[in-house]
């Protein structure tokens, strides 16, 4: 399990350093940011100072090593547009952005795992092979265009959800359904799977032997275990939604991170860009950590594979 | 049975012909379909798909009031003919995934291969960065990459290619490590094959079901990122006609134009469903082992 652990933690690092140097080579080609940075009709001498304050003389694995220094110390610099330190306008915008993923994962959980439950229950009938259209279609709708149509839907043609912004609880169902739709698909099939499995075991039989209302049975005796691979799952959606937030934050003006990168993408406001997607990878890389070293610790047969290996 | 395949077959064609069995009707002729008009754009189209009248622009589809035969599915802001825009974007739809998957499958497999065959420090390096590659937030990154290196369309493949060659690699690995203990790779270690000789003869040709199956299932979420990108505008530029450029182009008309985001959006829908419904179907039949939840 040490090693287990240690190896993953020291691959997350090495992921990690990766996204870093990705982010340190963007920023060499998105051109010289002294340019951005200073008036068209600088000095030479103005541009040679800057250059020397940025470091920029200083050679490449130096700049690089200054750079890593920097992101580990949480220094990120400040934005080019308004000069504030980009931690600030961080710091502002993830929260939208956490609470798009929290209302996303909890509305996939609510109806995933009641219609996985009972399509389990009911195999092969009207519910199940609904549901089964359902989870192919997630797997393939575009979700900005999924976002779009349901805007034209509820906004536009029936009027009573707004189209986009951030405010109520109305403002949030639309973005938070179109991002959770394709893993409510997944958690529904993820727990028909695993209460099948259950379902079919000697103890649950034996309840249903007992004379135990079939309700208790089902909820209390099956779902409690059929649950745990939903549970990591579902936290792993959580670190997907990170990632994959972006494309529904624009299509609703969410004002979230995801957003603010592709704003910033705009208006060449690099170091906010940089921020952005450090942060971002950074969380959905200790997330998925998380979610292996949760699994493993449930489930040994994962730690055996892994040493094997 | 056997007597019913003619006898002019070989082993492996008729090997082949078990293994796939009835081919899905519906993912088939959407797929035919597509590839034909994307292969017949200049024939199929009535009209230039990046020139329009702007006289008529905003034109609703056939069966709405103000509506003509001459745009069946209406035309956009600047007068261009939806259905043509429609046409010609499977084009891009189709080149992308195709060279997508041809450089990311063949660097992945190479890579899977040669890992599992060799094992060791090679396996332990290629699996390292296999495995950083696969835990990279794919989306984000891909629009990072895009933006800052400019987007074109070259540009939009390699960085989905970089992006996607290590789900190959982990997977063919996977079958290699298997293969490798198998007499017959055994036997011609002891002919005294080359190791080269062993993975292109031996290996691969039993990898290749398993291959064709990611190849498929990819496919769809190549479109599909593809299209994510050219929607946030960081993937083919303007004015060619991506489905995903011309959702993206209707955004600000939902109210008014709801036929430019609608109908490219139903277009990739329908193809995407088509790809993925055909690997579910081909991964039943050839490798029922990648079955995942």
């Amino acid at each position: 399990m040490i090693r287990y652990l240690v190896g993953r933690v020291l691959q997350t690092l090495l992921s990690m350093l990766v996204v870093i140097s990705i982010v340190f080579v963007l920023t060499r080609l998105s051109g010289n940011p002294v340019n951005l940075l200073l008036d068209v009709n600088a000095t030479q001498r103005d541009i040679d100072i800057l250059t020397h304050h940025l470091g920029l003389d200083k050679p490449l694995p130096v700049q690089y090593s200054l750079y890593v220094k920097n992101v580990v110390q949480g220094d990120f610099g400040k934005s080019i547009l308004t000069r504030r330190p980009v931690t600030e306008h961080i710091w502002e915008r993830l929260p939208a952005t956490v609470e798009l993923g929290s209302v996303a994962m909890f509305l996939s959980v609510m109806l995933g795992v009641p219609i996985g439950v009972y399509s389990a229950v009911r195999r092969g009938g009207f519910l199940d092979s609904s549901a089964r259209v359902f989870a192919v279609l997630g797997q393939s709708l575009p979700p900005f265009w999924l976002g779009l149509m349901l805007i034209l839907l509820f906004g536009v043609i029936l009027g009573v959800l707004p189209a986009g912004g951030r405010g109520g609880p109305q403002h949030i169902l639309l973005p938070a359904f179109t991002l959770g739709y394709f893993t409510s698909a997944a958690i529904m099939r993820l727990t028909r799977s695993s209460m099948l499995e259950v379902l079919g075991t000697d103890y649950i039989k034996f309840a249903r032997l007992k004379g135990l209302h079939e309700q208790i049975v089902l909820w209390k005796h099956s779902l409690k275990n059929a649950l745990l691979p939903v549970v990591t799952f579902a936290v792993m959606l959580f670190v997907q939604f990170l990632g994959g937030a972006v494309v529904t934050e624009t299509v609703f003006a969410w004002p979230g991170l995801g957003r603010l990168i592709l704003e910033s993408i705009t208006t060449r406001d690099y170091p906010i860009v940089q921020a952005g997607v450090l942060v971002l990878s950074a969380l959905y890389l200790v997330g998925n950590l998380m979610v292996d070293v949760l699994y493993s610790w449930l489930n040994p047969k994962i730690r055996y594979r892994s040493s094997a290996s | 049975m056997a007597i019913a395949y003619p006898v002019d077959e070989s082993v492996a064609t008729q090997r082949w012909r078990v293994r796939l069995g009835q081919v899905p009707v519906f993912p088939s002729l959407i797929l035919i379909a597509l590839v034909l008009t994307a292969v017949f754009a200049a024939f199929l189209a009535p009209h230039n798909p990046t020139e329009g009248d702007i006289m008529r622009k905003l034109v609703p589809p056939v069966w709405m009031q103000r509506g003509t035969w001459e745009h069946p599915l209406g035309t956009d802001r600047f007068g261009r003919d939806v259905l043509s825009r429609i046409i010609y974007g499977s084009q891009i739809s189709l080149i992308v995934s195709l060279l997508v998957i041809g450089v990311a499958g063949i660097v992945g497999t190479l890579v899977g291969l040669i890992a599992g065959y060799r094992g060791g420090i090679t396996d332990a390096i290629l699996m390292r960065l296999t495995d950083i590659g696969l835990s990279l937030p794919t989306v984000l990154i891909a629009v990072v990459l895009v933006a800052v290196s400019e987007p074109s369309f070259r540009n939009v493949v390699l960085v989905i290619s970089l992006l996607l060659w290590p789900r190959f690699a982990r997977q063919i690995r996977g079958e290699t490590l298997a293969l490798k203990e198998q007499d017959f790779v055994a036997l011609a270690v002891v002919a005294g094959r080359s190791s080269r000789w062993i993975i292109s003869r031996h290996i691969f040709p039993n990898v290749v079901p398993t291959l064709l199956v990611i190849c498929t299932l990819q496919v769809g979420y190549v479109i599909l990122l593809e299209g994510s990108l050219s929607f946030l505008g960081v993937g083919v530029p303007p004015p060619q006609p991506a489905w995903g450029l011309m959702i993206a182009e209707g955004r600000g008309f939902l109210a008014t134009a709801w036929w430019m985001s609608l109908f490219p959006g139903l277009a990739m829908l329908l193809t995407v469903l088509a790809v993925n419904l055909l690997g579910d179907w081909l991964r039943d039949r050839l490798d029922p082992k990648l079955r995942q939840v």
